[in-house]
């Protein structure tokens, strides 16, 4: 079916969740991520989603219970944001570490304090090293169709590692979209049913989480890693399988108008669009610009993302995160370094804007990208630059 | 001498017109008037949630920390600076829920403060899911089915051997006033649930609801030393709920306890790095 219907985009998140037929949700509610799982609540009471949704008392407790839910072999899946995502981190190494195919939807949000309940993208770099793959995406489309492929990468017998989508609170989590919902059958037919090789069963007896003395310690991360690089493979399968299916595609790292551009500005997340309207309007003032956006953040797609920006002279990456008296900006700082072994590369100017919810205009993407120009020719003596203080 | 004019605060309050926290927030300022603090005096401590914006309407000294973490910052800060008058402040979901932990160990360790908590039985900032304290059958967005059973908060603090309990309504803002007034006098740990409807998302704990249930235990002759009875009355629930002083106790408060503490906070004592200079010299 391609229809397109008005609906919020936070709901139409909990129906494809209900269209991958999830069989475990726990979560605990937090703005803005609240819609999404009070929805799933809803359509469990119903009985239009056959899954046990258990509303605990703290993030730390929906996520260990995502733990339990997984390591059976469920169907699982949680949503939070900001603060809640913060105190689950200590069980999301625990999710990775023990190959657990759990999917969360992140409605991303400032972390306190100050106090905000708006997006930005803090919350995401605080929990960059937890072993999740983590996928950005721009629109309520996007949201939709990825959180139906996370189910199947994370799933995949040859991944086994828990997902993260991105989805930046308000801007995406409150606003109507025209969203095609896939048909219940067309995700049945692609989305096979989770068989979890190992999973907790009294006729098979297994241990989970056991400990692991020096000698072992460091083969246990290196699989893991191992796994996490070679699951870029299968995610670019599960893309492929999706267009081909329902004809949207979807890359590790997508271009727009890229190619050939001297400059280039790299963004993640819903301000991707006002961004690639500041690159159209650029170029039609005779500049010479292009977008590139990172839509797999974890793992990263380094080879994709060297091949986009190899032709161009200087590379502005936006980050809507501080890393407080570090080099850059989280995402500039990898950037960088996936750069800096190689001989021919653009100068990377790094810019921090979109902090707790300050938006960032069309005209102010201009700004930065003709700042970011200025600033590669002329050198500046700051690592990065926040964009829009007012002082 | 202090009066409600100290307490005046000209930021415009967010909460809901006939919202129970109005009530408690005259009760507090009451309390605060008639034991003639000053503002300075008072720290307020609270978390995240409507309950927790009351110091934002009143004056004082302020810490507002995160979602149902307000007692470790409230212990902290009493630990350091006994002089101050330290007042915690949360809702249902923060102190019984998310924090529920942090309550336990305040009670226990018998930290000097007050900590009021609004128990509204819903989740009121995020739009009214059931919190730990909704009735069995409760129905809300995230329990269409109706709540599960909830938790006796008095019953919880009994067991961690609480040294002031009491229980008061946002609908008898005297009653309420005094009873905040003894947990600030009282030395120790005092933990004051408060029934507070919220008109917005619990249809069911209404105003009337808990004004046809809430009885006074003072004017029954009721004695709030004796544990046992206290462990009864915390059951009472339904068609009469106890309101009042449930249990009160002495015992040596945590400060008094840690020889580092005893003579004077720390804030007050002279920071000298010469003095571990000959563990030092040692290593
Ligand atoms: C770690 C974390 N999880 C979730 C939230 C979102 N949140 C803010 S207040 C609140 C509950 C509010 O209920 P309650 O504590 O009863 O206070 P009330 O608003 O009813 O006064 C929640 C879930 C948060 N701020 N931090
Ligand atoms: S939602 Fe409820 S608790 Fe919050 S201000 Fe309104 S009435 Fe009060
Ligand atoms: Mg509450």
């Amino acid at each position: 079916m391609t229809t397109r219907i008005g609906i919020e985009v936070s709901i139409a998140v909990a129906d494809a969740v209900q269209l991958c037929n999830a069989d475990v949700v726990a979560a605990y509610p937090i703005t803005p991520q609240t819609h999404i799982v009070e929805h799933l609540a809803e359509l469990v009471a119903n009985g239009e989603l056959d899954a046990e949704y258990i509303p605990v008392e703290s993030e730390h407790s929906a996520m260990s219970a995502c733990l339990g839910s997984a390591a059976t072999g469920a169907r699982t899946f949680t949503a939070t944001s900001s603060q809640g995502l913060v105190l689950m981190d200590e069980v999301l190494f625990v999710a990775s570490g023990m190959r657990l195919p759990i999917v969360m939807a992140v409605a991303n949000r400032a972390l306190s304090s100050p106090l905000s309940i708006w997006g930005d993208h803090s919350d995401v770099m605080s929990v960059r090293d937890t072993g999740w793959i983590q996928i950005f995406v721009e629109n309520g489309q996007q949201a939709v169709d990825n959180t139906i492929c996370a189910f199947r990468i994370a799933e995949d017998n040859r991944v086994l590692l828990p997902t993260m989508i991105h989805l930046d609170g308000f801007n995406l989590t409150h606003v109507i979209e025209p969203i095609i919902m896939p048909e219940e059958s067309e995700v049945a037919k692609f989305l096979p049913p989770n068989k979890f090789p190992l999973p907790l069963n009294p006729d098979k007896p297994v241990a989970m989480g056991s400990f692991a003395a020096p000698g072992i310690f460091i083969e246990a991360k290196w699989a893991q890693e191992q796994n996490m690089k070679a699951s870029k493979k299968v995610i670019m399968e599960v893309w492929n399988e999706f267009y081909k299916a329902f004809g949207r595609q979807y890359l590790p790292v997508e271009k727009y108008k890229s190619d050939g551009a001297k400059v280039l500005i790299l963004t993640m997340g819903s301000f991707s669009e006002t961004a690639s309207v500041a690159v159209d309007e650029l170029i039609d003032e005779g500049k010479d610009v292009g977008q590139v956006r990172l839509r797999l953040w974890r793992p990263f797609p380094f080879d994709e993302f060297r091949q986009a920006v190899k032709d161009a002279d200087v590379l502005v990456v936006l980050d809507r995160a501080v890393s407080v008296g570090g080099p850059a900006g989280p995402v500039a700082s990898e950037v960088k370094s996936a750069l800096y072994n190689l001989a021919k590369k653009p100068k990377v100017v790094s810019f921090i804007a979109g902090l707790g919810g300050r938006d960032i205009t069309v005209k102010g993407f201009k700004d930065i990208i003709t700042k970011g120009i200025e600033i590669a020719r002329t050198g500046s003596k700051n690592e990065y630059e926040i964009y829009g203080v007012r002082e | 001498m202090v009066t409600l004019n100290d307490y005046a605060s000209t930021v415009p309050i967010a909460w809901c017109p006939g919202c129970g926290n109005f009530g408690i927030l005259q009760a507090v300022k009451k309390a605060l008037v008639a034991l003639n603090l000053e503002p300075q005096r008072v720290l307020f401590v609270s978390g995240i949630g409507q309950a927790p914006k009351l110091p934002h309407y009143t004056r004082g000294n302020l810490f507002n920390g995160l979602h149902g973490r307000t007692l470790p910052a409230a212990t902290g800060a009493k630990i350091a600076n006994h002089d101050l008058t330290v007042i915690g402040i949360d809702g249902d979901g923060g102190a019984y829920g998310e924090g529920v932990g942090h309550l336990l160990a305040a009670s226990r360790r018998n930290i000097d403060m007050t900590y009021l908590v609004h128990n509204n039985q819903v989740y009121g900032l995020t739009k009214g899911q059931a919190s730990p304290t909704s009735d069995t059958g409760f129905i809300t967005k995230t329990t269409p089915n109706g709540a599960g059973l909830p938790l006796n908060p008095l019953m919880l603090a009994l067991a961690s051997d609480i040294s002031f309990l009491a229980r008061g309504f946002a609908g008898d803002i005297e009653h309420l006033s005094g009873l905040i007034q003894a947990g600030i006098q009282h030395r120790g740990f005092a933990l004051i649930d408060i029934l507070q409807p919220c008109v917005s998302f619990n249809h069911t704990n209404t105003f009337a609801w808990y004004k046809e249930r809430v009885y006074k235990v003072e004017s029954e002759g009721y004695n709030h030393a004796d544990k046992a009875a206290a462990l009864i009355k915390a059951q009472e629930w339904g068609e009469r709920i106890p309101i009042g002083i449930i249990y009160r106790q002495e015992r040596p408060v945590f400060e008094e306890q840690l020889p580092q503490l005893k003579a004077m906070p720390l804030v007050k004592q002279p920071i000298d790095p010469m003095r571990i200079g000959a563990l030092l010299d040692e290593f």
